[in-house]
């Protein structure tokens, strides 16, 4: 054996230490014999419907500014607002971006830190994270049920309200990539940072390759002469997060603070009990995702319970009427916004929603 | 009754006289049972001794020693009572919470693990952090599936029959959100620790390395630089990770949390584990991994989970949790009991490697002093420290400082600030301070 080859099977040798690649039982010639199988095309194509920026995996297909906006006003403005504005259910989408930025890449006003929240237009770089997104993920309550003739549609009337495409516009998988070239933000990116958990850019990954941003030192005494406190718990943001006592163990060598035990900040302790009806029903309402869209007492996207109950109070038909709403879906009676259809839901538990929202919706 | 146990009480501690249900205290005024109503007349005579500051609550002793409890003079509950075992009701306290006002549905939102209370390294998986992007939802196994597909020889599937014969391994890792202490980035926003940091949580991950998958597919590893992991949920969200954290077998195709099935809202019945890195990359309910040659780009390295840097320019693909530490107790909305010993303990973790060292100060940062690393210490884990402190009763400022096995040093807000800003919600990982006041009341406090 020449001495070439014995230093070639100690490296091999070592590099299968390193990776551990010895440990696993992979017997020779048989591999993993009798496990897993081939995928077929038609799984593939259902499953794999990721669009990359370079616009790998995009589907054909085209869609109106003008049909985007009637599948949004049925599907979307619920939580997004007419115009991609609202802030009720998740952050805008739409705002916070100027012409010049689309001329620039950049979003001036990041920079200048003058914008209370970040729209997604103000962020995103690229439109095909947009398409790919809302192809996957929306809508909420009905992911993955838009056709790709729908998903071009509501991306083409986003980008109509973002002033990127004009009102006649027709998104398609021909003209995406003229797109892409007025996207506001499409040079806000970096990756010059050393967070990215792989190989740096100059090896074909991303980034400075882990240099750190920060370069502390471990000083052990006298470090500095003077102890600075910059901020400290606004009294209103310890309240907001109830009783910490009841949040920290009976024993131990600390309790929880009970409220006000040193602020004077008034927090209504919570009694734990068996649930009543109104705690079940509110309980209940949560978990069917009621409470994103309508407050008990105050208006969200939808009107508020006690709006509803008084709307229909003495009215013996509303309970059933309300029931088949929920279940349907509506829209006119509280403005344009219409609610989803809730086809998911039980029925009984739409119905004891129903007679529990009528009855004024009790917290207890 | 939560009240009386948990205000402070000066040098007495309290018995716990609070034994006795509705039901017994009921029996006791009906005068059926005498022993009771002894005991009950007594521990009444115990809470009143402490009230007024005396050490003992009678002359003779103890009370809870003198006179025998319930537990120990009754028939106690067969086995199987509890099926599968749950908590003592003394400890419902203790639970997963939401942070109010974060998010406004709970369908993508968080909920915080409550580190102030936990021990060792390891979280309960009852109690492990969630976050979800559309609500969690619990899969059936057998209609489970995991795909394999892009640059491979041979795109498969595997159902979760084929995973679970596969070589496995078990290791303890991290997962830290990276919004962890996200809400601190401009100023002190939430009073505990279990809302700072309660984007963390420490399992034993038991599953099959993501390389030996990928082998069997006959990957291409001169142009696969990069995977995507999608998940099977309503948001099948998806996430870029590395090749090279596949070929060092880091990554895991989980199944296994802490000995048993992960847990619906961590990912059953499968997950990735990508050790060290945000969790947002350990993709839930995984049902694909795709091996491409240039990242994605996905909504949650598009949209979100990019840092925003003050010159406007937002990072993206940052991943690495880099190192942090935190003392758990005492913390921000506890209080001590009295002057004298304390065993200061809290967490301590890098997404580099292993803890090296960590340091606690008393002083708000002149001094400070190397605490007692618990090992064995291990890669990409929570580390658990602790360190003697006798409390004089004078205000004091407590913080921890980690360094791992790079030398890389926790820097306190003052350093990262003047790199990132403070509007860039993710990866905010500076020096925690927590202030004790005379009255022993322990608050959250920033120290520049």
């Amino acid at each position: 054996m020449s001495r070439f080859s014995k230093s070639f099977l100690l490296a091999a040798w070592l590099f299968s230490l390193a990776t551990g690649a010895s440990a696993y039982e992979r017997l020779k010639g048989e591999g993993y014999a009798g496990i897993g199988r081939p995928a077929t095309e038609a799984e593939l194509k259902a499953w794999d419907i990721d669009v990359r920026p370079d616009f790998k995996g995009l589907p054909k297909g085209s869609g109106s500014v003008a049909h985007g906006q009637d599948l949004w006003e049925a599907r979307c403005a619920t939580c997004h607002g007419t115009f991609g504005e609202s802030n009720e259910v998740f952050t805008p989408l739409i705002g916070g971006t100027t012409k010049d930025d689309q001329k620039t890449g950049r979003v001036a006003s990041l920079a200048k830190g003058d914008v209370p929240q970040r729209t997604t237009f103000m962020k995103v770089a690229t439109v095909s994270t947009l398409f790919d997104y809302i192809q996957r993920a929306m809508p909420w309550n009905a992911p993955k049920s838009l056709k790709p003739d729908d998903v071009y549609a509501v991306l083409a009337y986003l980008l109509n309200l973002a002033e990127i495409v004009p009102d006649d516009f027709t998104l398609s998988d021909a003209n995406i990539r003229e797109v892409q070239e007025k996207m506001p933000n499409r040079n806000g990116m970096t990756t010059d940072h050393g967070m990215w958990a792989g190989s740096s850019a100059s090896k074909g990954g991303i980034g400075n390759g882990g240099k750190p941003d920060t370069s502390n030192k471990a000083c052990m005494s006298n470090c500095k002469t003077e102890v600075k406190i910059g901020s400290t718990l606004p009294d209103y943001a310890e309240a907001a997060h109830g009783n910490l006592a009841e949040q920290n163990r009976m024993i131990g060598q600390v309790r929880g603070k009970t409220p006000g035990q040193f602020s004077g900040a008034k927090v209504e302790a919570k009694v734990e009990a068996v649930p009543s009806t109104g705690k079940a029903m509110t309980a209940l309402a949560q978990k069917s995702g009621c409470l994103a869209c309508h407050g008990v007492s105050n208006k969200i996207v939808g009107p508020a319970f006690s709006d509803v109950a008084k709307k229909y109070k003495g009215q013996d038909e509303a309970a059933g009427k309300l029931t088949a709403k929920v279940k349907a879906g509506g829209q006119g009676v509280w403005g344009n916004i219409p609610m989803p259809p809730h086809g998911a839901m039980k029925d009984e538990d739409i119905k004891s929603l129903v007679a529990w929202v009528l009855s004024g919706a009790p917290a207890n | 009754m939560a009240d009386e146990h948990n205000a402070p009480r000066g040098h007495i501690r309290p018995a716990p006289e609070n034994f006795l249900s509705d039901e017994d205290v009921k029996r006791v005024e009906s005068g059926r049972r005498d022993f009771l109503r002894k005991s009950f007349l007594s521990a009444g005579a115990a809470m009143a001794a402490v009230a007024s500051g005396r050490a003992l609550a009678a002359p003779e002793g103890d009370d809870a020693i003198l006179t025998l409890p319930p537990w120990s003079t009754s028939l106690g509950q067969g086995v199987a009572t509890r099926p599968y075992g749950l908590p003592s009701q003394y400890e419902k306290g203790l639970i997963r919470r939401e942070s109010p006002g974060l998010t406004r549905v709970t369908a993508s939102s968080v909920a915080f693990t409550p580190l102030q209370g936990l021990f060792g390294i390891i979280t309960p998986s009852g109690l492990h952090f969630e976050r979800h992007h559309q609500g969690w939802q619990d899969i059936d196994p057998s209609k489970h599936r995991l795909m394999v597909n892009g640059l491979v020889k041979t795109p498969k599937v595997y159902t979760m029959d084929d995973i679970m014969r596969l070589p496995s391994v078990s290791r303890i890792h991290f997962i830290e959100c990276g919004a962890n202490t996200g809400m601190e980035w401009g100023n002190v926003a939430v009073p505990t620790v279990q809302y700072s940091h309660g984007m963390l949580s420490c399992s034993e991950f038991t599953g099959v390395p993501l390389r030996l998958l990928l082998e069997d597919c006959g990957v291409d590893l001169k142009q696969g630089k990069f995977i995507l992991a999608e998940g099977a949920d309503g948001s099948s969200m998806t996430r870029t990770i590395p090749m090279e954290m596949v070929l060092n077998d880091e990554i895991i195709v989980a199944y296994g949390q802490n000995g048993e099935m992960l847990r619906p809202e961590n990912g059953y019945p499968l997950r990735l584990v990508v050790p060290g890195v945000q969790g947002v990359s350990w993709v839930k309910w995984l049902r694909r991994i795709e091996v491409g040659d240039m990242p994605w780009a996905s909504k949650d390295e598009a949209v979100h989970y990019i840092d925003l840097m003050p010159d406007g320019k937002h990072r993206q693909y940052t991943s690495v949790q880099e190192a942090k530490s935190v003392i758990t107790s005492p913390s921000g909305g506890q209080v001590l009991l009295d002057k004298g010993y304390y065993n200061v303990t809290g967490l301590a973790w890098s997404g580099r490697g292993k803890i090296k060292q960590v340091d606690v100060s008393f002083d708000g940062g002149i001094n400070w002093k190397s605490a007692r690393l618990e090992g064995p210490v291990q890669n990409k884990a929570l580390t658990r420290f602790n360190i003697g402190w006798v409390w004089d009763g004078k205000p004091a400022i407590l913080q921890s400082r980690a360094m791992d096995e790079t030398g890389f040093v926790q820097p306190g807000y003052g350093q990262l600030r003047a790199v990132r800003g403070t509007k860039s919600i993710y990866h905010n990982n500076a020096i925690q301070s927590w202030k004790v006041s005379e009255s022993g009341e322990v608050s959250n406090v920033q120290v520049l």
